[in-house]
């Protein structure tokens, strides 16, 4: 089985417009920040900022990356050193809503270290999840989010692969059958 | 994965034997710590099913701190173990003692020891990672990680080609030899300065420039790392002294601001501590805005932190 596109470039300037639009819907972005879950999820964030202030003028909106590695439950065990990425949350967190923003969400694991590092920079009124990308039926742990830009039904073998106009020209989210070396 | 993300060691003997990418990783590892220690909350769980055993066969009082606290801020559980007082003195054998203390469910050692060579030793003995916390006037590893990680902060990453040198008591200094390792692997020039007697004899041939005039040496360097005069390893009393008095080693080799006026750049001052004010450095220069003195103090903890990280991940 080929590669297959789950999302070409046109569908994914429509989702990212679309979780704009729901993000305004319900929060108030003069009390609400976005933090970014490092590496893949504060490109999102990113994107969705600009977004957000086309939208809302008036507001500077706060973009937070969040480095979750020291905080990962697999450090130890996991078959690969795990190297950390650069945190830059600029600001604190405390009684403020918080919109964690990540690419994919599969086990559920990573947003569950991104909780508690997140509590280490203050401790947020209220926290919701908004991914690009929803692996449903893989979850270890009972985590679900609150904005989804698509779901997708994957196995476990296969790799959801989001690119970045950025990094690959295109934005668009690709399912490989294989996990890329 | 490529060797960028773990260690070429299991074990953090010495600087000799570690690799520029070593260096590399455990700085950028450290810079992230550093961003944790900065944060209202400075802890992370990384560590937290991890035991670590800091064994000082040899007084230190800020290592010691340092490295507790480091191990602390990862969440690891500590026991600390101290010569005084213990069964060494009543003539256990190291390999014994670190054994009675592996049984007891402990991942990693951190030792300080007189003997140089020690935690090569029990590298070759114990079935655990061991950190060189200072071995005798061998090596102090973790002090020129430090060291080096502050100096990237205050010169740029780049130390290629800078001149950095290392002033006073080289003889008796293990800060020396672990400083002159990782300076030459980051590809700095290095220069040892103070008088023939506290300079060791082959040193030039680790490819250091040898130096007795401070004055030429304040002129030539970009940073200078001024060391503390070790009259604790300099024999007794009565024996042969290595210089005539303290005042005369302050007249020729003590750091000024006013022989500091002679450097036209913006020198770097680094000590490893505990300082001697009035001797190898004058209150002035240590309480200047050249001064990274305290700073070097604040990125030990997260140096150490990264080389506890690093050296705590399974291995292939």
């Amino acid at each position: 089985m080929q590669n297959q596109v789950l999302i070409p470039p046109a569908q994914f300037a429509l989702i990212l417009d679309r979780l704009a639009h729901q993000l305004i819907e319900h929060h108030d972005f003069s009390e609400t920040d976005l933090v970014g879950l490092q590496p893949r999820g504060s490109r999102l964030a990113e994107r969705l900022k600009v977004h957000l202030e086309e939208l809302l003028p008036e507001n500077t909106v706060n973009c937070g990356k969040l480095d979750v590695t020291f905080f990962r439950d697999d450090i130890r065990t996991h078959e690969k050193p795990l190297s950390p990425n650069v945190n830059d949350m600029g600001f604190t967190v405390e009684n403020r809503h918080v919109v964690l923003v990540d690419d994919v969400l599969f086990t559920g694991r990573t947003i569950r270290a991104g909780l508690d590092a997140l509590l280490a920079h203050g401790r947020p009124k209220s926290v919701s999840l908004a991914v690009l990308i929803d692996r449903r039926f893989s979850r270890e742990l009972p985590i679900e989010p609150n904005y989804i830009g698509k779901h997708v039904d994957s196995i476990g073998a296969q790799h959801v692969l989001v690119e970045w106009a950025e990094e690959q020209e295109l934005d668009r989210v690709i399912l490989l059958n294989s996990k890329p070396q | 994965m490529s060797d960028s993300s773990s260690l070429s060691q299991r074990s953090l003997l010495g600087i000799r034997g570690l690799t520029c990418a070593d260096l590399d990783l455990i700085h950028s590892t450290a810079r992230e710590f550093k961003d944790v220690l900065n944060r209202p909350i400075k802890k992370v769980p990384s560590l937290r099913d991890f035991t670590v055993a800091n064994l000082f066969f040899e007084n230190s009082t800020r290592t010691r701190l340092s490295f507790e606290l480091a191990e602390k801020r990862l969440s690891a559980d500590v026991v600390n173990f101290s010569a005084a007082g213990s069964s060494v003195k009543k003539g256990e054998t190291l390999v014994d003692t670190v054994n009675n203390i592996l049984a007891m469910k402990v991942d990693m050692v951190v030792m300080r020891h007189p003997h140089p060579g020690a935690h090569h030793f029990l590298a070759s003995k114990v079935d655990v990672p061991i950190v060189n916390a200072g071995d005798g006037t061998h090596e102090h590893p973790t002090q020129a990680l430090l060291d080096t990680f502050s100096l990237r902060q205050s010169l740029g990453e780049d130390l290629t080609g800078r001149n950095i040198a290392i002033v006073g008591d080289i003889q008796h200094s293990r800060v020396a030899l672990s400083n002159i390792w990782a300076l030459k692997l980051l590809g700095a020039n290095v220069r040892v300065c103070g008088p023939h007697t506290l300079i060791p004899k082959h040193l030039s041939k680790l490819g250091v420039e040898v130096s007795h005039d401070l004055d030429d040496t304040i002129r030539w360097a970009d940073a200078l790392n001024m060391l503390r005069i070790q009259l604790e390893r300099q024999g007794s009393e009565d024996s042969v002294r290595f210089f005539p008095t303290l005042r005369e080693y302050t007249m020729r080799y003590g750091l000024t601001l006013e022989r500091l006026g002679q450097s036209s750049k913006s020198l770097t001052i680094m000590h490893p501590g505990p300082i001697n004010r009035g001797v190898e450095i004058s209150s002035e220069v240590a309480d200047s805005e050249h001064s990274i003195i305290l700073e070097q103090v604040e990125n030990g903890v997260a140096v150490r932190m990264a080389v506890l990280y690093l050296l705590a991940q399974k291995r292939g």
